[in-house]
């Protein structure tokens, strides 16, 4: 299945987080070895070792999950040199506040929720450029040089189209699920809102694209 | 599409929700099991599902095409952690570091003799207290003679005196009043509902004096006399 959590880990480098299945016996074995960045050390023991001041498990953490972090809060600010300082920032709260991380949910869970909110606080300091881009990536191109004509009968294609023409809110909870792998408990906690509204949130994203889609001449018989 | 989908199986919207996180991986097992079965019953679903399954390699493909982020990121995080102020580790976590390190630097081998001398060392400490233990309860004559230089040892430093409780005296009467004399009940109730009660650190001549006092006191003491 394309979504199995260890294929799609494999497939982009990111440790798949299996911390929460550690066995003690497992933990215990990594807690002995010399830390470095090629050894799946689990995100849990690197975050103890923050804690205590460890600067190598702080680059072992961000060498594994920085480029995650960084596309989530990309497809939110949608600039690169915006998003590469918020990644800094978000990495350091993670070296202030490890003393404070309770593991009560993945590593992975805890850094996506960082993110968003400095994400959103970036955002808050600048609504007009984020509502001009906004507007423009809804207004669709009606100069389509042949090529590009050719390319949107791409489905493929043209169904990325339509993900990036999303509502901000649409986006994330589409990438949270199926880019970040997150349950319907994990993107409840990084976005802030009751399960059952995660759910309501990612059908109505899916509703959008679909209508999106169909703007565009493709039908795919839902919704 | 959807009402007349949902008129036709009831709960299938509960179903359709779930897509998503199915194709992702990302439910529970019970949740997964429900899915499954669901798709293998509905063809209708099975199609949304390849509708799913479309937008989950579009969203990957997509995020994958976002690149990564320059060494700049990485420096600045850096530059920001070393302007840091030194953190001062808790007592607890570097105790329990200092126990994990030295652990983690024994071979495996060493950690396993370790746990054998450890496992032999409780075998034999066991083995003693029961020796201990089984020796007393068996031995009358052997505690019998303890007994008796206990009593020749102690005989001037206690006494011992046998006492009827008052019919109307409560249980809190009765701590009270053991406990103003610093007396304890050591044996009974014997026939007649009689106490043996022990009054440490006392002469004879002393316990009569108390018993006497102790006699005054109708609303706790029945009776009461010296022992033998």
């Amino acid at each position: 299945m394309i979504g199995s959590k260890g294929r799609a880990s494999q497939a982009t480098g990111f440790a798949p987080n299996s911390s929460l299945n550690l066995t003690a016996a497992s933990r215990n074995q990594s807690m002995s070895r010399p830390l470095t960045a090629t050894q799946s050390t689990p995100d849990e023991v690197l975050i103890e070792r923050i804690a205590g001041g460890d600067r190598l498990a702080m680059q072992v953490l961000f060498a594994r999950h920085h480029v995650r972090v960084y596309r989530f809060v990309l497809r939110l600010v949608r600039k690169p040199e915006v998003a590469e300082d918020l990644i800094s920032e978000v990495f350091l709260d993670v070296w202030r506040q490890a003393d404070r991380f309770e593991g009560r949910s993945a590593v992975t869970t805890w850094l996506l929720a960082i993110a968003r909110f400095k994400a959103l606080s970036a955002l808050r300091r600048r609504p007009d450029e984020e509502l001009d881009e906004d507007t423009a990536a809804a207004i669709e191109d009606p100069s389509d040089t042949p090529e590009v004509a050719i390319e949107k009968k791409d489905k493929g294609n043209v169904l990325r189209q339509c993900l990036d023409c999303l509502s901000p809110e649409h986006r994330e909870i589409i990438d949270l699920v199926y880019y970040h792998e997150k349950s319907v408990e994990e993107a409840a906690e990084i976005v802030g809102i009751p399960a059952n509204t995660v759910k309501t949130r990612m059908f109505y994203a899916r509703k959008k694209l679909g209508e999106l889609l169909k703007e565009r001449g493709i039908e795919r018989g839902w919704p | 599409m959807m009402m007349v989908a949902e008129e036709r199986a009831p709960g299938r919207r509960d179903i359709e929700d779930l897509l998503p996180w199915h194709a992702a991986g990302t439910l529970n097992h019970r949740d997964a099991v429900r899915v499954e079965e669901a798709l293998a019953r509905d063809p209708d679903l099975a199609h949304h599902f390849e509708v799913v399954r479309e937008e989950l390699a579009a969203t990957i493909n997509l995020n994958e095409t976002l690149g990564a982020p320059s060494a700049r990121a990485m420096e600045k995080l850096f530059t920001a952690i070393d302007a840091e102020p030194p953190r001062a580790r808790s007592v607890g976590s570097a105790f329990t570091q200092q126990i994990i390190d030295f652990f983690s630097r024994l071979t495996p081998r060493t950690v396993a003799w370790a746990a054998a001398a450890a496992a032999l060392a409780i075998v034999v400490q066991a083995g003693m207290l029961a020796n201990v233990y089984l020796g007393q309860g068996n031995s009358f004559e052997v505690a019998g003679v303890q007994q008796a230089q206990r009593g020749a040892l102690g005989e001037a430093s206690r006494a011992d005196a046998l006492i009827r409780f008052a019919p109307q005296a409560s249980a809190d009467d009765v701590t009270r009043f053991l406990e103003s004399y610093k007396a304890t009940v050591v044996d009974g109730p014997m026939q007649g509902g009689v106490y043996r009660l022990r009054i440490v650190n006392m002469s004879k001549d002393d316990l009569n004096r108390i018993i006497a006092q102790m006699q005054e006191n109708r609303a706790v003491v029945g009776f009461i006399g010296t022992a033998q």
